[in-house]
Order: structure tokens, then sequence, then C-alpha cells
């Protein structure tokens, strides 16, 4: 099992904007370089890419939760 | 007089409406989100009231938990700072409509200078000049057409339900104007759905110019103007009072440009009435009217005497403007520069963090407008602005001299800011002889992007 940790500190987004779905739903397949969610850092978005191919990936981030360097967004099998 | 207020606004601003409440021996009531339970103006407000979560749109964009707050402690008044809430129409009528004071125009003076078309149109009725283009929607392309002797070339084909940059394109000759024209009209229609333009001649080099408002709903008066030229991203880095590209005639032309229009909309509180001023030609068009304290305000506070936001509380306690046009004057020169929590070195990433250590600037001639203090956390989920530095001197080089002064005496330690952005700035030639448009910092940070990461 893998974790996808959050690289910087802010606000956690899982889709792009409020009426878009959300970039991966829990259970899905991720591949290396896939966008899993956004960080708002001071009113500047960035994106959260997975570092490796996984399955069944379990977000333990909420959407809008706000969120600090190195914690845990997701568990990946 | 107004007896407590809500400051429904963080960081340094809260600050300093805080500090003019309590010298007006007016009780403040600050309103935080968990991420600002330790911040300064938690500790500076006589009371302080948990408003929700980090995140703006659950706390500090949050009507219903900021008017339950001023009831909960007694307030008869709301100052909604710059930023959040401070333009929103609806907020302002809530406010009213509970039975408080708001600290600003009404709703519907608001909304009338939100709408780019009505503010344009309320300007041109107040005999305020704009930006050559259509008086409304150019309905066709022959319309467009007959809108081409107004505005020449290049000229802005703009969205009417665009905004924010988006649905904007540029013609440079009449064969490209008329193949977007209906380009531009698909593409309105297909990302806003109005497919509705209007029509804007371009400026090419402009200063940005906007003159100081106070009124009491009949009365007004300005309190000269500021130049904003220095921007990234259209946002201001670098502030001055007066602008040096102005003669006397134009600035007098200029103020009383801005005085009408705030007379004509009956407006109350503190106001900025923007301009792009076109050195070439000579002339000022009005831009836009932001019904709320601005960001720079402290160097009109600086060439003026006035303290603003004072003024702001007075009227909106129900006084009549103490201060007359004739009693109104500038002295000597004041800079503004925003220290933000950005590295200049990597493209301005933010840098939240912990203040390390802090060594405040002081002297003549020094204001430093902040809400840091050694040991703060910087959280991550809000703008990026640290510090106000505020020099004030006899002349812009006397000014020039004591930033770069100030600046070497501030330390913020344990996190990157713009400080050394402003140091290079303040020993470039063009920034010291004042040649400079809106579009200037976006060049030059390219052109010294290695010395800055160096």
């Amino acid at each position: 099992m893998a974790q996808i940790l959050s690289p910087l500190p802010g606000t956690f987004y899982r889709s792009a904007s409020p009426d878009q779905p959300p970039y991966k739903a829990d259970g899905d397949a991720v591949s290396a370089g896939d966008v899993i969610g956004l960080i708002e850092v001071m009113k500047s978005f960035h994106e959260v890419r997975a570092e490796t191919a996984g399955t069944n990936i379990r977000f333990l981030a909420d959407n809008e939760d706000p969120i600090m360097a190195g914690a845990p967004i997701a568990d990946l099998d | 007089m107004l007896k407590k207020l809500l400051v429904a606004n963080r960081g340094e601003i809260a600050v300093r409406i805080i500090r003019a409440a309590q010298d007006l021996g007016i009780a403040t009531v600050a309103v935080y989100s968990a991420a600002d339970a330790g911040s300064l103006h938690v500790q500076l407000a006589d009371e302080a009231v948990n408003i929700g979560p980090p995140a703006a749109k659950k706390s500090y964009l949050n009507i219903e938990a900021i008017l339950k707050a001023a009831r909960d402690t007694g307030c008869d008044s709301v100052h909604p700072g710059y930023g959040f809430l401070a333009e929103n129409a609806a907020f302002s009528d809530a406010v009213t409509g509970a039975g408080l004071v708001f600290v600003g125009p009404s709703g519907d003076a608001i909304r009338m200078m939100g709408d780019k078309v009505s503010a344009r149109s309320a300007a041109a009725a107040a005999g305020v000049p704009v930006v050559p283009g259509s008086a409304g929607r150019v309905e066709s392309l022959g319309a467009g057409r007959k809108v081409l002797t107004e505005t020449g070339f290049p000229v802005m084909i703009k969205a009417a339900a665009g905004g924010g940059g988006r649905g904007i394109r540029i013609a440079n000759s009449l064969a490209e104007f008329e193949q977007a024209f209906p380009q531009a009209e698909a593409e309105a229609l297909a990302a806003f759905g109005d497919g509705g333009l209007y029509m804007e001649k371009v400026i090419g080099k402009a200063r940005h110019i906007e003159v100081q408002v106070l009124a009491d709903g009949s009365d007004a008066i300005h309190c000269y103007e500021r130049e904003c030229s220095l921007q990234r991203r259209r946002q201001k880095v670098w502030e001055e009072a007066p602008s040096r590209a102005l003669s006397d005639e134009l600035r007098e032309a200029l103020c009383a440009s801005a005085v009408a229009l705030a007379k004509a909309v009956k407006y109350s509180g503190a106001g900025t009435v923007e301009y792009l001023y076109d050195d070439e030609a000579d002339r000022f068009y009005f831009i836009e009217m932001n019904t709320r304290i601005q960001v720079e305000h402290p160097v009109t506070e600086a060439i003026t005497g006035i303290d603003l936001v004072a003024e702001m509380l007075r009227v909106a306690g129900g006084e009549r403007l103490r201060i007359r046009q004739g009693d109104v004057s500038v002295k000597g020169h004041a800079i503004e520069v925003r220290l933000n929590a950005e590295d200049p070195a990597k493209e301005f990433a933010p840098f939240p963090g912990q203040v390390a250590e802090l060594r405040i600037p002081g002297g003549p001639g020094v204001r430093f407008d902040s809400m840091l203090y050694q040991g703060y956390q910087v959280p991550p989920f809000y703008d990026s602005l640290l510090a106000k530095l505020i020099v004030h001197a006899e002349t812009r080089e006397a000014a020039i001299m004591r930033l770069i002064r100030a600046l070497n005496e501030l330390k913020i330690g344990g996190l990157k800011t713009t400080k050394p952005l402003f140091l290079a700035l303040a020993a470039d030639p063009a920034v010291r002889t004042g040649d400079v448009h809106t579009r200037w910092l976006e060049g030059w940070l390219i052109e010294n992007a290695a010395a800055l990461a160096g």
C-alpha cells in the first residue's frame, strides 16, 4: 500500500471546480502522473499528482479540508 | 457616533480598522476563522468571535455567521474592510436589513458600480471621460464598424457577460475585426450563454491613476490621486501619491471628475475612482469605481494628513463630512510597497510559514501596517499580504531613499517575501524617474529574473 501526501499546506479540493466531477472516485485505479486533486495556497492553485500507479484509491482528506504539508491525502493499493 | 463595531475581515486591514475605531472610542469585535485564533486582530479587539472553519467560504464569506456574531455581541455597525464581502451588495443590504450600520455605501451603489456597463454609463452621464467605445452592446458587425470611427485600432471586442480578462479579443485592422467579431460572438455565447459584445479602444501605454473620494451621501470631496502603475498580473505591488505624471491643471480636472461621479451617485463613505492615463495623448479615462477602503489608502493619508478609516466611521455614524475641499492639501510624497509571503526568485510562489524573527523599520516618515508578530504562523488559506511599508518624505527622490533605508531595516525571518523585489525596483533607473506604465513591470520581471533568483 502507498500513500499520497500533500506537497503543500492549504485547502484541498477533489475537483477542478465546484461544478466538475471529482478527478478520482474512491476505488478508481490511478496511473503515475494522474491529477488526483488541487491544493489552494494563498489563492493560487496547485495540482496534486500521483507519483506511482496504483489501484483502489481511497481518499483520507475530504473536499475543502484544510491540509498541512506532508499530511496524507489518499491511500493506494 | 457608532458605539460598537464588528470588523468583518482579517489580517492587516482588520488591525487597521480596529485601531481607527479605538482611537474614536468605539468598542470593537473581531471575527476569526479557526485558522486565525492566534492572530493580531483577535488580540487587539475588545472581543472576538469564532465564525467557522479556515475556508473563507465557511467563515469570512459567511454572511449568516457574521450577522449572528454582530447580534450576539450587541454591535451597532459592521466594517467590511477590503476583499471578502466588502463589495458584496447583498452583504450591505443584509447588514442594513438586520438594523445595523454598514460602514460603506448602500447595496444599490455597490450594484451600480459593480456592473461594468452601468458604471460606465453613470460615469459618462456625470461628464467623466470613459475609454472611447460603444455606448452599450454592439448588436451587429455593421454597428461595430460604426464604433470603429470612435475607437480606431487596435480595438478590444469584449463579452458583455465576461470578466476577469476572459472573453476579450483584440483586432489591429478592419480585416481582423471583421474576422474576429463573429468568432467573439460565438465564443461569448458558448462560454457565457450570452453572445452580447461591446467594444473599447486599446490604450497602449497607460498609467493607473486613481482618485480617493470621501462622501456623506450629499457632499463629496477628493483627497487627490495615487499612481499604481507597477503591477504584476493586474495586482498592484507599489503605489505612490501624488502621481508625478500629471500637470496641476490635469490633476484638478481628474480629481473634479471623481467628485462629480461621487455626487452624481449620492455616494457615501470612502471610495476610489480608477482611471487610465495616456501620457502621449495627455488624457485620462474612467475604468471603474471601487466602493471600499483600498489596500493603498495609507499613501493618501501620508500626504494629506487625513485618517480615511476614521472619516469612514464618522460618516457611517451619521456625521456630515467634517473636511472641506479647501482644507485638503498635498504635502510631500509617499510610497507604499506590499510585502507578500511570496518568493520572487521562484515566480512568486506562495510561502506560508512561521515568522522566526521580526525587525520592524521605524524613524521619521516610516509607517508599517501589518498583522505580523514574532512567532506568528502565516496560514496558507488567505491572500499573501503580510505587511505594507509606507514611507513619506519631502520629495519623491527622498521618499525612494527612505524606502531603501526602511527596507534594509526590515527583517522578516523564516519566510520568503517580496522585499528583494522592492530593493531592486528602488534602484532601477526607470522607477527612479517614474518612467513606467501598467505593463512595464511584467517585462522588467522577465529581464531581471536571473537577478531576482540570485
